[in-house]
């Protein structure tokens, strides 16, 4: 028995090797072809009576066990590690922004949607679109709003390119950590029915920006009032989606905890909106000064101007 | 070889031979060894490598042996003309004006190792060299459309200027991502196409966007 073990030890490597070599052929299928191979190679030091089960394919509630829970069971410093944050298809990622711009009332984007399958490639595609969406858009919306001014003169404003991808990335990435450093502080004391990993909570961070594209591409237009109902409309959608995926998560808690976290998102998300318009979006003015006035008008002229 | 013991050559035929292998002109043994060649027959030899695919990035067809010769010497000489062309440009307080050089590099590199990462995560076959060395290869349309604008911007600074030259670096734009999907996107699985093409649209487009919004002082 110790030769056929030894046998199918070795099958079991070069389909291994094979999958490695043509990562793209798992794709189609199911989970299953991969995490045999891979459960085969990481228990290669440790045989044991589970083996054999598996090995003439009797044992199926122990598969299925491992494939529900153990999804990313490669190491973290090979390159598989990462390609499972990777694993979504076009329609997968479409559906996910859909799932953020169109809130249902009472289903949770989590449970819906990432369903154990959180990505990076929403959140970080996202955050980088929102960037450089910004940074166009409010130095297309200032060169519409100053122009045919005589003292105008054009300049690109590079550099706020690179203020956006700060801040954006930092919300993006550094905001889920904190709230899941509380929640998990809050699981170890008050026992929660739903808590969420790290990825998942990035991942609706991320998904939850998309909004904020459009939005900024609208916000060239340059009325003021225009600009705050986007705010307020935009702000509603994505907040009422990050609130629907928190509150199961500390309802069970203390109540004013409860609400103060889910104020907090909220309060976050709302600054993240308005200071993004008041920094890169010039506020649309009426009248500029001409450029010869009395010199006892000039400071009037200027107070207003800001 | 036991049946070769009893082979017996008289003594009065004269047995005369060479030992040494004819080495001719054209045997393959002499290409591995370019050390003796002249240093113009180098030289050539890589620029005449990178100017095919210059005219490969030109006329995109679907050729596997610009992906299989990658190399990195034309993104490099893109990316620094490129970013030479940008300099030069308005600046009122050193923080309004135009990308410096080191960000229109650091952009550029930085922009297409990040997408050769992605498609690669996404399940892409491609090696990461050859990516990259597709998409510098592609930005050759955006530095032809920045010659351009920037002699247009000697003509006159005027609306008439400027639509000549959103018209150019549009096409050029249109240009470098349907050359560079042409040769990327069938690396990828078929329903992760969009996945990878995005991104790519994403980078052309800021390029271009640095390009458009060149102002000379």
């Amino acid at each position: 028995i110790a030769s056929l073990v030894m046998y199918l030890f070795a099958e079991f490597d070069d389909a291994a090797n094979l999958l490695a070599a043509n990562p793209d052929a798992t794709t189609i299928s199911i989970d299953e072809p991969t995490e045999i191979p891979k459960k085969q190679h990481s228990r290669l030091q440790e045989p044991g009576r589970e083996e054999d089960d598996e090995l003439l394919g009797t044992d199926d509630s122990d598969k299925t066990e491992l494939l529900a829970g153990q999804k990313k069971s490669a190491p973290f410093w090979t390159f598989e590690y990462y390609q499972t944050f990777f694993d979504v298809d076009t329609y997968q990622v479409l559906d996910r922004i859909k799932g953020s711009v169109f809130p249902v009332p009472g289903k949770n984007f989590v449970r819906l949607y990432i369903r154990s399958n959180p990505d990076l490639y929403g959140p970080f595609w996202i955050c980088a679109t929102l960037v450089f969406t910004i940074a166009v858009s409010g130095n297309l919306s200032n060169f519409f709003i100053h122009l045919g001014k005589p003292t105008y003169h054009y300049v690109p404003e590079f550099r706020k390119v690179s203020i956006a991808a700060t801040t954006i990335y930092a919300y993006a990435w550094l905001v889920p950590l904190a709230l899941w450093g509380f929640l998990m502080w809050r699981n170890s004391k008050v026992m929660n029915i739903v808590s969420y990993s790290f990825l998942e909570i990035v991942c609706v961070y991320g998904y939850s920006l998309f909004i904020y594209i459009p939005t900024a591409i609208l916000w060239i237009i340059p009325e003021k009032v225009v600009r705050w109902v986007l705010v307020m409309f935009s702000l509603c959608l994505s907040g009422s989606v990050l609130v629907m995926t928190f509150w199961p998560a500390v309802r069970d808690d203390n109540r004013r905890i409860a609400l103060a976290t889910v104020g907090t998102i909220v309060v976050l998300h709302a600054l993240l909106a308005v200071g993004c318009l008041a920094y890169f979006f010039d506020a649309p003015e009426l009248d500029y000064p001409a450029p010869i006035i009395p010199a006892h008008n000039v400071s009037t002229v200027i107070t207003k101007s800001r | 070889f036991a049946g070769l013991a009893d082979v017996s050559i008289s003594e009065d035929i004269p047995v005369e031979g060479e030992i040494t292998v004819p080495v001719g002109s054209h045997s393959p043994d002499e290409d591995y060894s370019t050390l003796d060649e002249p240093v113009k027959d180098t030289i050539m030899r890589d620029l005449k490598a990178v100017g095919k695919k210059f005219v490969h990035v030109m006329y995109p067809k679907k050729s596997s042996a610009l992906l299989r010769d990658w190399d990195l010497w034309g993104p490099l000489v893109l990316c620094v003309s490129l970013a030479l062309m940008l300099q030069g440009g308005s600046a009122d307080s050193k923080d309004d004006g135009g990308p410096q050089f080191a960000e229109v590099f650091v952009i550029i590199w930085f922009g297409a190792v990040v997408i050769t990462l992605n498609s690669k995560l996404l399940g892409g076959t491609i090696s990461f060299f050859q990516s990259l060395c597709v998409l510098g290869y592609c930005v050759l349309p955006l530095t032809v459309a920045m010659l351009v604008c920037r002699l247009v911007l000697l003509a006159g600074s005027g609306t008439v200027s400027f639509i000549i030259r959103l018209i150019v670096v549009i096409a050029m734009f249109a240009w470098s991502t349907l050359a560079s999907t042409a040769f990327l996107a069938d690396s990828q699985p078929p329903n992760r196409k969009a996945l990878v093409v995005y991104p790519i649209f994403l980078f052309y487009f800021v390029i271009s966007w640095m390009i458009l919004t060149f102002t000379p002082q």
